[in-house]
């Protein structure tokens, strides 16, 4: 079973999310702020990640930019998932090496989920 | 620290940018146009009072006078524009950071909901069902009121870019009709697209286009008293191509017709047919075609329906 590393602060998201993910037959793991997340992606080497922006500790963008210098971490795939939808924001995320830019408010929990599926080759 | 305050007030465009508005109505510019016409007038004041005033006493005080007279009148203006610009800053920057912490319980919600109503944690009865569309439903709602607000919020602060690439604008209505397919059925009116055969590709921000072509599409159906149809028609016109789209609903009073576009703006009539909407579609949907080079305008009669229409330029 493929392990996706959520890293977000919301627990009520966390938990929904999870809930549907393991339904679809992933394992998932959860990470509630940047440092964690980082410290989790270390250890679990998940098959994907999916990244929040704003997160406690640390940014999701020095996370993602860590995830990417590091060379146990670099070719795990990640997804941004956040609210946040400037040019600005996503071209930098796109820049630091993440896969593919997903704003929240504007997909299902299906979308998501294929968008994952697509992204993990499956 | 004083120091540094008044060399920062100096960096006009950063000042001006952090407003938001246009030099024209930038406090820190209007100061400094001031204190031009401060200078001029003391100076004119001088050459003509060295000229016609005998005691050089007098023309000093004169021009004392005048200057300062000037110079109050100018600060006590600067500093009421720069009350209000700071005030529309204020309200723009509120307005973003509410509809960001919005947004994240929103999301929440609309996840739970999605996950209840697929099943997945149970089945779901028809009655349920019911009520978790009726909540589905009202989430989006609430979504698209908060994405129009930061979309508003976005233009006032100037933070409102446009990527613009070359598109076929005929794909992108044929799409945004098919993602309206649901609502245009539970409407019972008739959405007919005609387009020329050979129409020029636009050059346009595609995803901005498609938030206007949604808010013409989306005013057509709901105030379309459910019935009749929508004629939307591309055709090209000289270096544009032209979009209008036409319906039969309850149309706009007269007398409301020249605010339309503005922000917030109802008009009375609709609020009789639908009470949903933010008056906030067609003020988003003028500042994204002018800013694409385009116009955008519309007839209307009251009870016999509107036809709006907006040009985009087919190349740079």
């Amino acid at each position: 079973m493929k392990k996706i590393l959520f890293i977000e602060d919301e627990q009520a998201l966390q938990k929904t999310f999870a809930d549907f993910l393991k339904q679809e037959g992933y394992i998932v793991i959860s990470a509630l702020d940047g440092e964690a997340g980082l410290k989790t992606a270390k250890t679990e080497k998940p098959n994907l990640i999916l990244l929040d922006l704003i997160l406690p500790k640390m940014h999701g963008f020095d996370v993602l930019k860590a995830l990417k210098s590091d060379a146990e971490t670099k070719d795990i795939p990640i997804i941004v998932l956040t609210n946040l939808e400037t040019v600005v924001d996503v071209e930098k995320a796109i820049e630091l090496g993440a896969t593919t830019y997903l704003v929240k408010a504007n997909y299902s929990l299906e979308e998501i989920v294929s968008k994952i599926k697509k992204t993990l080759g499956e | 620290m004083i120091l540094k305050n008044f060399f920062s007030q100096l960096n006009i465009v950063a000042n001006c940018k952090r407003y938001g508005v246009s030099l024209w109505q930038c406090p820190q510019f209007l100061f400094l146009i001031m204190g031009a016409v401060i200078i001029a007038t003391a100076l004119i004041t001088y050459i003509l009072g060295v000229r016609y005033v005998a005691d050089p006493n007098i023309v000093s005080l004169i021009v004392l006078v005048l200057t300062i007279v000037l110079f109050i009148i100018s600060f006590s203006i600067t500093r009421s524009v720069e009350g209000l610009a700071e005030a529309n800053r204020l309200k723009s920057e509120f307005v973003s950071i509410i509809s960001h912490q919005l947004r994240s319980p929103l999301s929440n919600l609309k996840w739970v909901i999605d996950l209840l109503l697929s099943g997945r944690m149970g089945k779901v009865d028809e009655k349920h069902g019911e009520y978790f569309q009726i909540l589905k439903d009202n989430t989006a709602r609430m979504g698209e009121l908060i994405s129009d607000l930061l979309i508003v919020s976005r233009i006032e602060q100037r933070r409102f870019p446009l990527e613009k690439t070359e598109f076929s604008l005929e794909d992108l209505t044929r799409e945004i009709i098919d993602e309206f397919r649901p609502m245009i059925s539970d409407s019972k009116i008739e959405v007919k697209l005609e387009a020329a055969n050979t129409l020029a590709r636009v050059f346009a921000d595609s995803s901005r286009i498609k938030i206007v072509i949604e808010n013409l599409l989306d005013n057509a159906l709901r105030y379309g008293k459910n019935q009749g149809q929508i004629f939307i028609k591309l055709k090209t016109t000289g270096k544009n191509l032209l979009f209008e789209i036409k319906d039969s609903g309850v149309g706009i009073p007269k007398e409301d017709q020249r605010y339309i576009f503005e922000r917030f703006f109802r008009s009375s009539n609709v609020l009789k047919h639908q009470t949903r909407g933010s008056g906030l579609g067609l003020y988003i949907a003028k500042f994204i075609i002018e800013r694409s080079g385009g116009k955008i305008s519309f007839q209307s009669q009251e009870n016999k329906g509107s036809t709006f229409w907006f040009t985009l330029p087919t190349k740079t």
